[in-house]
């Protein structure tokens, strides 16, 4: 696995580079994942507005609710929220293309052609899963703090000066960046083990199913073991 | 000019190819025939550099194929054509951007110039007017005239067909076999078309290998295969259930 994303990387960074097929994945990844990431966003957000404002009013706080809000979704909700959306929602059709591909030996006509298969499968996802990935996980904080000001604000009455003057006081640039750089790796790591779980699928239709379910399954945890690396090591 | 070496394969420890040799002269198609499963495919990948051997090396015009890698190997495939077994269109791509595809990623032509070269190769594989579908709604004799299209859009020094009339019914069988050796006539190619189609082919091709239990058994003019005293040669030929080779 470690071989097959340093020739990725190799290839990313090595021209000629497929532009079209690297819009045609952005469009898929980032673009098409937008309503899902809206949706999962908004509802994040307001639960995190509710729970936060029955929690912080425990202790008489709720003028922290926006900070709590926006620094639970930059740090943590947001980039792992929208690396999962994408790994259910990209990843899996990422796997069962390229396995497909494999199987009805597409992949091997363009080998045949003189082509390289990384150029055009491998390398165009791995770059729009790392543009597309720290916009759509902004995106869901965005949608999420609003999200939480809908709730905590309008439906629980902590102002919209407290919620947004807190939030501007008590959230700094590193914990943006801190969030940016996970969703960044995230678009990496999902990428990586979609494309080698398809590229090295196994045989017909039970080939394919499974390599769909394992890429998807350890996307997934490996998002949270990351997640987890990444904090103690960032915050 | 290809030549086979001492070619050896095995797949988690079933020995597939036990020592293939043969060789094929420029210009010149042989037909390779031999039981489903016993490794003609896997054969012809290796010509291909689809697969590396375990021993043994595939020349071609003296290089060899199978130690290639990165840039060489792409420049050698550059000069194969293959048609598979399924045909492996592209299944997001319609007929025209399948055939058209080699030329706009491999060549600088114009947009005008391959769409006249793909026009004119699809009027030769008899697929005017289905330019614009995708593999999805083509019949399997479609498919393969569109791979066979495909791989010669870029006037290939090397043909390789895998099977290309499995699962056709005779009539287009027939045809795609006389494609096969009408464009042949007029692109010249060297070729190795494994087959199952006998005595369909033995009018076009040069000569005939028999792959049999991970061997050549033989390498024969059609004229000798047809005459062949080799019983398991002529059980084959004459594709009779009695003799030597038993179905399991």
């Amino acid at each position: 696995m470690g071989l097959f994303l340093a020739q990725a990387f190799f290839y990313a960074s090595t021209p000629p580079l497929k532009y079209t097929y690297l819009m045609k994945q952005i469009q898929f990844i980032g673009f098409q994942s937008i309503l899902v990431i809206f949706l999962t966003g908004a509802f994040a957000g307001m639960v995190l507005g509710l729970q936060g404002f029955y929690t912080l009013n425990r202790f008489g706080s709720t003028a922290l609710l926006g900070p709590m809000v926006a620094l639970t979704l930059i740090k943590e909700i947001g980039p792992v929220f929208s690396a999962l959306m994408v790994t259910g929602r990209a990843g899996s059709a990422m796997t069962a293309e390229i396995a497909i591909m494999r199987n009805t030996e597409q992949i091997d006509a363009l080998a045949l052609m003189g082509l390289n298969p990384y150029r055009y499968l491998i390398v165009p996802k791995l770059l729009a899963g790392i543009i597309s990935l720290p916009l759509l996980a902004s995106l869901f904080n965005v949608i999420g703090i609003f999200g939480g000001y809908l709730i905590g604000g309008r439906l629980l009455g902590v102002g919209q000066g407290t919620y947004f003057g807190e939030m501007a006081t008590y959230v700094d640039m590193q914990d943006i960046l801190g969030g940016l750089y996970k969703s960044l790796s995230f678009g990496v790591l999902i990428t990586w083990v979609c494309c080698y779980k398809g590229y090295y699928t196994g045989s017909g239709a039970e080939g394919v199913s499974k390599a769909t379910t394992q890429a998807v399954v350890l996307s997934s945890v490996l998002i949270l073991v990351w997640d987890y690396f990444m904090t103690s090591v960032m915050f | 000019m290809i030549t086979v070496e001492d070619l050896h394969k095995s797949f988690n420890g079933l020995e597939v190819l036990k020592g293939v040799s043969f060789q094929v002269e420029k210009g010149e198609i042989i037909a390779l025939i031999g039981r489903s499963g016993y490794g003609k495919s896997v054969l012809l990948k290796h010509v291909a550099g689809l697969l590396r051997p375990d021993k043994g090396r595939v020349l071609i015009d003296g290089e060899d194929i199978s130690s290639m890698t990165g840039k060489k190997l792409e420049a050698i495939r550059r000069r194969l054509g293959f048609l598979f077994q399924s045909g492996a269109l592209f299944d997001s791509f319609t007929v025209f951007e399948n055939v058209a595809f080699p030329l706009r990623e491999k060549t600088k032509l114009g947009e005008e110039e391959i769409r006249k070269k793909v026009l004119s190769l699809l009027d030769h594989v008899d697929l005017i007017g289905a330019e614009e579908k995708y593999p999805a709604e083509l019949s399997g004799g479609m498919m393969k005239r569109v791979a066979l299209a495909r791989s010669l859009v870029i006037n290939p020094e090397i043909m390789l067909f895998d099977e290309p009339t499995t699962g056709l019914d005779p009539i287009i069988a027939c045809a795609i076999l006389n494609l096969i050796d009408s464009l042949h006539r007029r692109f010249g190619f060297t070729g190795i078309l494994v087959t199952h189609e006998i005595t369909t082919v033995l009018g076009f091709v040069q000569k005939v290998a028999m792959l049999h239990e991970g061997k050549i058994l033989t390498v024969e003019s059609p004229e000798q295969i047809l005459s062949s005293r080799d019983p398991i040669v002529q059980q084959f030929v004459t594709a009779c259930e009695n003799g030597p080779v038993r179905y399991h």
